[in-house]
């Protein structure tokens, strides 16, 4: 599996969609968008990816992303048709739990 | 990580909306971007490795800060009341800089460093601009922001603030977008003071109109929040007071005002019990932060005013004095001298650890552990429940006949008294005990107290080590511009006096 650490960029092969990581397992994690795995700074979308139609339903910028067990968080800072998964399973949207405003 | 996400976020979300207002002149999130881009070409061609801005609140400030995010340098908001050799120490250790101030100083300044430049030239500059490609690097560790801090206790040092605590507290506490379209947020601190830092990146990631105040005054705070339907803002506890006298003075009500967030010392309890009767609809919070820790660590919501204000329990209606519990992103532990955790209700100093905690100040060795956590120097204790109550400064801890007494405590116990308005605790030398209780006292307007009964008051509540050997009256406390207590100048002037 691929290493994360929090504050690592990652870029869809497929759509336009940009994350950044606020959270990620120890063991590391294979992040995908719109079906395909997701690059690093730098990194070529490999030749005849393309946007998988089973996991089109996109990212909203600005909001944050789970795994089913909680270990990976993402947040969207570019919006994108495709929609995340770690290892085949769909990311959901996570809640926000506003903190009163401090400043 | 960069600020400029933050920004660039905010002007693909909403870049349309008012960003920063200033009187007349404002900027949407789209033009503070394309300033910040043109901008950030023109100090880079200048070849200084420091953006500072030595101003009031103005556009420069929040266009300063991204600029120089963009650039790759740190941004160096400086205190515009320093003169003379104190400002010339500070702009020779940030050399070579480019240096944005007023008309005045542009002239008064030109070759104290690299480049000065005059604040309508340097947004003029920034307007002419194209949007130009969205490139800055990356690199987590640049530092964003050098802030002097107040130099209560001695000479000025540098904060560092790298781009990843300042970018790890936004991402931590705001929620992007969150703020609804009418939601404008009144910033009157000065921009030199982390919460005036913390207040446009938070208000920039949440799409919150920021109306700046060019500097504080009660009169004009209260008009603007009014005229400019102001939904949000932060004092500290001396503007506070002055806004409580005006509202009550001229008898006028802020009904756009939703939330008021208060820190930067310690809140008198009467002026918050006052504040949240004249203000019923507004939600209070208070927060507590360090510039070392990127600013906001504990919170006081407004759920705890209501419950502490509601409550019959002794323990739950002391929470109004309390800054709350810590953030979900921040660890917060009391620990004793040897390190150890202290058990509820003990004191101890204060240490917290997170991605926002930088605790690392220019040319000094870091103070935080090799497991992260940094020692705020901060003493207090935790009830049963996480609730955090400050007692003031560790160096400031009074030392009587090696029992150690905590200021905040024994003044707590003084603002207790129906006559006492404000009042200071340090110590001072003696011979007996090493050091004595003195306490300097500002009583309210018609009150009167004597100093026996002050002690007698102390003594009941407290234990006798901690009653005041010493009770000076005066007509108003020593504070700085931000509402810090100068306890360093206190203490000077009763020893002066002894």
């Amino acid at each position: 599996m691929a290493q994360l650490k929090a504050g690592a960029r990652l870029k869809s092969a497929v759509c336009a969609t940009e994350v950044i990581v606020i959270a990620a397992p120890a063991a590391g994690a294979d992040v995908q968008c719109g079906g395909a795995a997701m690059l690093v700074a730098g990194e070529q979308a490999p030749a005849g990816v393309a946007l998988d139609e089973a996991a089109t339903a996109g990212t909203t910028l600005g909001k944050r992303y789970v795994s089913p067990a909680g270990d990976l968080e993402l947040l969207c800072t570019k919006p994108g048709k495709g929609s995340l998964a770690v290892g085949g399973a769909p990311l959901v949207l996570k809640e926000a739990k506003p903190l009163p405003s401090s400043d | 990580m960069n600020l400029m996400m933050l920004l660039e976020m905010a002007t693909d979300g909403f870049g349309d909306r008012v960003a920063v207002q200033n009187g007349a002149d404002r900027f949407t999130y789209a033009e503070l971007f394309a300033a910040a881009g043109a901008a950030a070409d023109t100090v880079a061609a200048s070849g200084a490795s420091r953006l500072a801005v030595l101003d009031v609140n103005s556009l420069a400030v929040p266009l300063g800060l991204f600029t120089a995010a963009w650039a790759g340098i740190p941004f160096v908001p400086l205190n515009y009341r320093l003169t003379g050799t104190e400002l010339d120490a500070l702009l020779g250790s940030i050399a070579p800089a480019y240096l944005v101030t007023d008309v005045e100083r542009s002239a008064t300044l030109a070759g104290a460093v690299q480049t000065v430049v005059a604040r309508e030239a340097f947004l003029q500059n920034g307007r002419a601009a194209k949007t130009r490609a969205p490139e800055w690097s990356m690199d987590a560790d640049a530092i964003a922001i050098l802030l002097f801090t107040s130099g209560t206790t001695g000479a000025p040092k540098a904060a560092v603030l790298r781009q990843k605590h300042l970018v790890s507290y936004i991402f931590g506490s705001v929620e992007f977008g969150g703020a609804a379209e009418e939601d404008a947020a009144l910033v009157s601190v000065p921009p030199y003071h982390i919460a005036g830092m913390a207040a446009i990146l938070s208000s920039v990631y949440s799409g919150r109109r920021v109306v700046q105040l060019t500097s504080f005054d009660a009169e004009t705070w209260v008009a603007t929040a009014r005229a400019e339907r102001v939904t949000h803002a932060f004092v500290v506890p001396t503007m506070l007071t002055r806004i409580v006298d005006v509202l009550v003075r001229d008898g006028v009500t802020l009904p756009h005002l939703r939330a008021l967030s208060y820190g930067g010392g310690k809140m008198p309890q009467p002026v918050i019990e006052r504040a949240m009767d004249l203000m019923p609809e507004t939600a209070f919070t208070n927060a507590y932060g360090l510039t070392e820790t990127s600013s906001t660590i504990t919170v006081l919501g407004p759920d705890d005013h209501r419950a502490a204000a509601a409550s019959d329990h002794a323990g739950v209606r002391r929470r109004i004095v309390s800054v709350g519990r810590a953030l979900p992103s921040i660890e917060l532990e009391v620990r004793d001298e040897e390190g150890r955790a202290c058990a509820v209700g003990v004191s101890g100093e204060i240490h917290v650890r997170g991605e926002q905690v930088s605790g690392e100040y220019l040319g000094l060795a870091s103070r935080m552990t090799n497991d992260g956590w940094f020692p705020t120097r901060d003493a207090g204790a935790l009830d049963p429940e996480g609730y955090l109550f400050l007692e003031g400064r560790i160096d400031d801890v009074i030392v009587r006949g090696g029992e150690n007494l905590s200021p905040g405590e024994i003044e707590e116990v003084l603002l207790a008294h129906p006559s006492v308005a404000d009042c200071a605790v340090v110590g001072v030398a003696d011979v007996q005990w090493g050091e004595a209780v003195a306490a300097v006292v500002v009583l309210h307007v018609g009150r009167a107290a004597e100093a026996d009964e002050l002690r007698e008051w102390v003594k009941a509540r407290l234990r006798s080590s901690r009653a005041p050997g010493r009770v000076e009256f005066r007509e108003e406390l020593p504070y700085n511009e931000t509402g810090k207590l100068l306890r360093r100048k206190l203490r000077d002037e009763l020893a002066r006096s002894a």
